[in-house]
This record gives structure tokens, C-alpha cells and sequence, in this order.
């Protein structure tokens, strides 16, 4: 995804030295009249906690954040703590959200839009790390990129 | 040792129609005297990211220049964004850090290396030039080359800190006030009045 984004010429990648900061830089590109989204991942979402909480939830900010759902499984259980706990954690931070595991997913993405946009608050995509390709020639599904 | 008044007053002399993103006792002192109170955002109610929010601004219009007034207590917090915006390399911006050696509105604790010189680490994150000043006659001379020049630039002041015996105030008023001054500033900067009420101070 990030070789994509990079490869994107109507999309200017921002690399941040940590997650914290990717909020506060979205919302002054938002002021500046931007359309900022973030790409994190879950456990970068935790460490950006106070940010999440000041220049998004506080000062109501549209803003689409794409969560690396590190660690999770469709079996259920998984020893990676950063996805035990990202569900709660956007449950306690009254945060909406959509999780993507796979192509068929996809039309959440633009639900997480008109969302953001009508609830003026951050919503989180949390995109399963195996996240898989659907292959429309034969109905199958194989797994992705991680 | 520069006092926050003369800083500041220096600074809004020469700060022409820029964008100024304050944050902590700089506040305090801005508001007092800011020419552009619609092009100012003072960051309160969250921790250190002054700097990241001016990046964002100075990103999103680069025909403006963005200064930033931070803190060597929310940088050292924010470290970081340092190299973040010597990556992004804004050629509008201007970083000046207010350096006191303390907490001030904690109480007056010591931050941890008092003697970190934040325009050599700036310099050394790769900022197109930096400037430390301890006088406010040669920080008011040098001040509209410097606004002037392509940034970003680091200038760091130094100043006498004070504790803050008061703290800072945390009422429904206080903090709606940075959410309408972010609004203010979009609807200044774009010509559209299209962000609604959202969280809990609108």
C-alpha cells in the first residue's frame, strides 16, 4: 500500500517520524484545505492516543484514519496484543469504524467517507492483516500483501 | 535572557499576514497582542504537537508562511517532528522555539536536559538555516531577513522561565476556543464556511 500511495501522483505522502504526530499534521492540512487521511498502524494509533484525542475528537475533525490491523486472525484468537485490544480501544474512544479484510470489503471505504464528512469525527478503517484479493475470474480468494 | 513580551512583540511586528500557530505561556503573551487574531491557533489541550499542526498548514498553503511559536518543553516531546519537517522541507515555515529550561505551566520543573541547544538539533535534522538569540535588539534586526529567507528555519529564543502559579484553565469556553479558531482560519484560508459543530466543545 505505501508503494502505491507513493506511486500516486494526485496524493502527496507525508512520512511522519512517529504516529502523534500524523493527526495534527492532517488536521492543519484540513485547515489549510486539504483532504487528509492517515495510514497507521494499530499500535502507532495507541502511542498517538493524546493527538487522537485533542486535534481529532476535540475539535470534531472529518478525518479518515486507515488502521494497519496488526495481529489479526479470522480464527479469533491471536497473541498480538496491538489486536486484542484495537477494537476496544476505538470503542472507548467512541470512534466508528469498519474493518476491511478483503476486496469484497472495499465498499466501506467510501462509507468511512460520507461518515467522517457527516459526523464531522475521525472514523477508523482497520484493514486485517490478512487481508486477501478476490479473484473474480474464479471466485477464489488468495491471500494478499501483508 | 529575552522577555515573552518583547519576543512576541517583535515577532507580530514583522509577521506580515502569516498563519501563527502558538502554544503554552507563548499564548498567553500572542494574544495579548496579535495584529491577526483570525490567522492565529493557539494549540491547548493537546500535548505538544504545535509544531506538527504548523507543518500540516504550511504543507496545505504553501503561498503563506506559517510561524510556528513552540516550546523547548513540547518540542523535546515532539522531538521528532524535527526531521519530519526537514523531510517535508516547507520553504514557509518558521519553527521558533521559546527556550526557558522549565515545565511553566506544571509548576516550574526542569525539563530534562536543560541544556539542549534546539537550533543545533535543528541543524542537524537538515532546516534550511537556524538562529539562537538571548538579545531582543538582535533578534528585532534580524527578523525580517529571516521571515524572509526559505525556510524552514529554526529560531531559538531565550527566555527567563516563570512558573506559572495558575496553571491553565480547563472549562467548556477555554476549549472550544482552539475548535473556532481552527474553523475561522479554514474559512479564512479556503473562502468556504463548511466545517460544522463536531466534538464535544461545538
Amino acid at each position: 500500500m505505501y508503494q502505491a500511495l507513493m506511486d500516486e501522483p494526485s496524493i502527496t505522502l507525508v512520512p511522519v517520524a512517529r504516529e502523534g504526530e500524523a493527526i495534527p499534521v492532517a488536521a492543519g492540512l484540513f485547515v489549510a484545505g486539504q483532504n487528509p487521511v492517515i495510514s497507521i498502524q494499530n499500535a502507532g494509533l495507541y502511542e498517538a492516543g493524546d493527538a487522537l484525542r485533542g486535534l481529532a475528537l476535540g475539535i470534531g475533525l472529518p478525518l479518515v484514519m486507515f488502521i494497519g490491523y496488526r495481529g489479526h486472525n479470522r480464527k479469533g484468537d491471536t497473541p498480538d496484543s496491538a489486536a486484542t485490544f484495537l477494537e476496544p480501544y476505538l470503542h472507548m474512544w467512541r470512534v466508528d469504524y469498519f474493518v476491511v479484510e478483503s476486496d469484497e470489503d472495499l465498499d466501506r471505504v467510501p462509507l468511512a467517507f460520507e461518515l467522517a464528512a457527516k459526523t464531522n469525527q475521525p472514523v477508523a478503517v482497520a484493514i486485517g492483516t490478512e487481508y486477501a484479493k478476490s479473484d473474480k475470474a474464479t471466485g477464489a480468494v488468495q491471500g494478499g500483501p501483508q | 535572557m529575552i522577555t515573552y513580551t518583547d519576543a512576541c512583540r517583535v515577532i507580530n511586528d514583522s509577521r506580515d499576514e502569516s498563519v501563527v500557530v502558538t502554544t503554552m505561556t507563548q499564548t498567553k503573551y500572542w494574544y495579548q497582542i496579535s495584529k491577526h487574531p483570525d490567522l492565529d491557533i493557539g494549540i491547548a489541550n493537546a500535548m505538544s504537537k504545535a509544531s506538527s499542526v504548523a507543518l500540516g498548514v504550511a504543507l496545505g498553503k504553501p503561498e503563506r508562511s506559517v510561524i510556528c511559536l513552540d516550546a523547548d518543553g513540547s518540542l523535546l516531546m515532539n522531538f521528532g517532528s524535527l526531521a519530519t519537517i526537514a523531510g517535508m522541507a516547507p520553504e514557509n515555515l518558521y519553527h521558533f522555539v521559546f527556550n526557558n529550561g522549565i515545565y511553566s505551566v506544571t509548576g516550574g520543573q526542569a525539563v530534562p536536559a536543560p541544556g539542549v541547544e534546539y537550533a543545533k538539533a535543528a541543524e542537524a535534522c537538515g532546516y534550511a538555516s537556524v538562529y539562537r538569540f538571548d538579545d531582543v535588539e538582535s533578534l528585532d534586526s534580524s527578523l525580517s531577513e529571516i521571515l524572509s529567507s526559505p525556510g524552514p528555519v529554526l529560531i531559538e529564543i531565550m527566555v527567563k522561565g516563570q512558573p506559572q502559579a495558575e496553571g491553565i484553565d480547563q472549562t467548556w469556553e477555554s476549549n472550544a476556543k482552539m475548535p473556532l479558531q481552527l474553523r475561522t482560519l479554514r474559512k479564512r484560508l479556503t473562502g468556504a464556511d463548511d466545517w460544522g459543530p463536531g466534538g464535544p466543545y461545538l
